[in-house]
């Protein structure tokens, strides 16, 4: 405890205090939520955050259900290869999108062959969302699949014997049963992503993400006390998402890694 | 059982189609490390050049990011072991609350964590310039993950019945520590620190803000290397990070698995 108190508590008290410590005082945290430009980099990585939240939880839900229901040869070495990328830092993620969507990438060589011009996007917020949706995947693949177990089969049969449509057992057992599941990784994926650094740093030359944003603060405008109430801020906001996960599940939220 | 279209194939394509996503992009950077010119692709030629620069380049991060993972397990080790026993003896509010408190620095943005250790210690320049620094950031971003694991081997053996049963029969508290909580409590602090090390070798967040020239490690010359060298020397710098990842990933799921049951 007195190690977490002498480099984690007091570092973020100093964090706090630093702060308000620059030309604008306390007005800094003001600063950072109202100016425009600070505004609009915390606009836009809420809106990709969630838009790749969203994107996770289907694609990641999807199959999670799929494997967890199903028992067929391949089954293990498929879950393999979904949960390989788990060990991935957010820098080789990034580069992964490049060799995908890069200039000299895989997307954008067969749009050529196929007569088309080269597309490109990996340094736009197409770019980045694959990053956090490929970072993203596995965890909700894993939790939803976990939930999945657990939920009775018997209760999918019987509404199928008695005649209810897949779509039906989808919005009335299958996503209920899975509420926790689905707000617990939800949360996690979204404060992952808003907290991004590593694939924000390979890909994010042109758009500011929270998270560049205050990289940029602390080297290139050297503005320490913006860059720490951008951080504290953001710290903030990730903590609070995971807390209100976590009380409205009222389970534990696994930790992002 | 007939496989209908929509429950079985359908789902089946789409799991298959996602797996592709996430597995393409590895085979691909593994294909660039060992193409001669990825400009005219593979059938230009393969070569082993790349892989032997970025070792004659980066050998001394891949030393250290091992020392620095190594040490950060013990650490983790010595201050997780202590607090996860007491937390599993004595389960209480204060309990919970120092549980949460650890965890802190996982749901909190690394980029954040070190922001504020350089503006506190960052004056202390036999601190500031060593590893010791990137390792004080890795224990603590590691730290909760050791602790839920021991923790969680712990409390489903009910350590403390076992431990009254040995104190009855005459055992004082450390041949109770050596005999039964350590032997427990072996596949928890297996699957801790085996996730400590595979999260310290990955970690970039606050190693990037932390590091020195001097002190780098591999995702920060993954970083450095994705910046300014080639893509064929990137591809083969990645592939030689997948060797060292993918079996402690897989080493560590296996732990993970034994420790909770066998499951």
């Amino acid at each position: 405890m007195t190690f977490f108190t002498a480099f984690w508590l007091l570092p973020m008290a100093r964090l706090a205090l630093f702060a308000a410590d620059g030309r604008e005082g306390w007005a800094a945290y003001l600063t950072v939520v109202t100016h425009p430009r600070y505004f609009e980099s915390l606009v836009a990585t809420v809106l990709l955050s969630a838009a790749v939240t969203a994107a996770t939880l289907v694609t990641g839900g999807l199959s999670g259900v799929f494997l967890s229901r199903h028992r067929f040869p391949g089954r293990r070495t498929l879950i393999g290869l979904l949960t390989l990328p788990l060990a991935f830092p957010g820098v080789v993620v990034g580069f992964l999108v490049i060799l995908l969507a890069g200039r000299q990438g895989l997307i954008g060589a067969l749009s050529q062959s196929l007569g088309g011009s080269r597309i490109v996007f990996a340094y736009s917020m197409g770019g980045l969302f694959l990053g956090y949706l490929y970072f993203s995947i596995p965890r909700v693949l894993l939790t939803v699949m976990a939930a999945a177990e657990k939920l009775d089969p018997a209760l999918e049969e019987a509404a199928r014997s008695l005649g209810a449509p897949p779509l039906r057992i989808l919005l009335d057992i299958l996503i209920p049963g899975l509420m926790p599941a689905l707000i617990g990784a939800g949360a996690l994926c979204f404060a992952t992503s808003m907290g991004a650094f590593g694939t924000a740093f390979t890909l994010a030359t042109r758009i500011s993400v929270l998270p560049m944003a205050i990289y940029t603060e602390f080297t290139l405008f050297a503005d320490m006390a913006i860059a720490a109430a951008m951080s504290l801020v953001l710290g903030l906001l990730t903590w609070a998402v995971l807390a209100l996960a976590r009380s409205a599940t009222g389970a534990g939220v696994a930790a992002a890694a | 059982m007939t496989r209908s279209v929509f429950r079985f194939w359908l789902p089946l394509g789409f799991t298959l189609l996602v797996s592709a996503f996430l597995i393409l992009p590895v085979l691909l950077s593994v294909l660039a490390g060992v193409t001669l010119n990825w400009q005219r692709g593979p059938a230009g030629g393969l070569t082993f050049r790349w892989v032997a620069e970025v070792w004659g380049l980066y050998a001394d991060t891949v030393l250290r990011t091992l020392l620095l993972a190594g040490a950060t397990a013990i650490a983790d080790l010595l201050l997780g072991l202590p607090l996860a026993y007491v937390l599993a003896r004595h389960p209480s509010r204060k309990a919970r609350l120092m549980e949460e408190l650890i965890m802190l620095p996982v749901a909190v943005p690394g980029l954040a964590t070190a922001l504020a250790l350089i503006i506190l210690y960052g004056g202390w320049q036999s601190l500031r310039g060593g590893s010791v620094f990137i390792l004080i950031g890795h224990v603590l971003f590691t730290l909760p993950f050791m602790v839920r694991s021991v923790l969680a081997v712990l409390a489903a053996l009910d350590i403390r019945t076992l431990e009254e049963g040995a104190a009855s029969l005459g055992a004082g508290p450390w041949r109770r520590l050596l005999t039964v909580v350590l032997p427990n409590a072996r596949p928890g602090i297996l699957a801790g620190a085996l996730m400590v090390v595979t999260l310290s070798v990955g970690e970039f967040n606050m190693t990037w803000m932390l590091h020195t020239p001097l002190t780098k490690t591999l995702p920060v010359g993954l970083a450095d290397a994705y910046a300014s060298m080639r893509l064929e020397i990137a591809s083969a710098y990645t592939v030689v990070f997948l060797l060292m990842i993918v079996p402690l990933l897989v080493l560590m799921q296996k732990a993970a698995a034994a420790a909770s049951g066998g499951r």
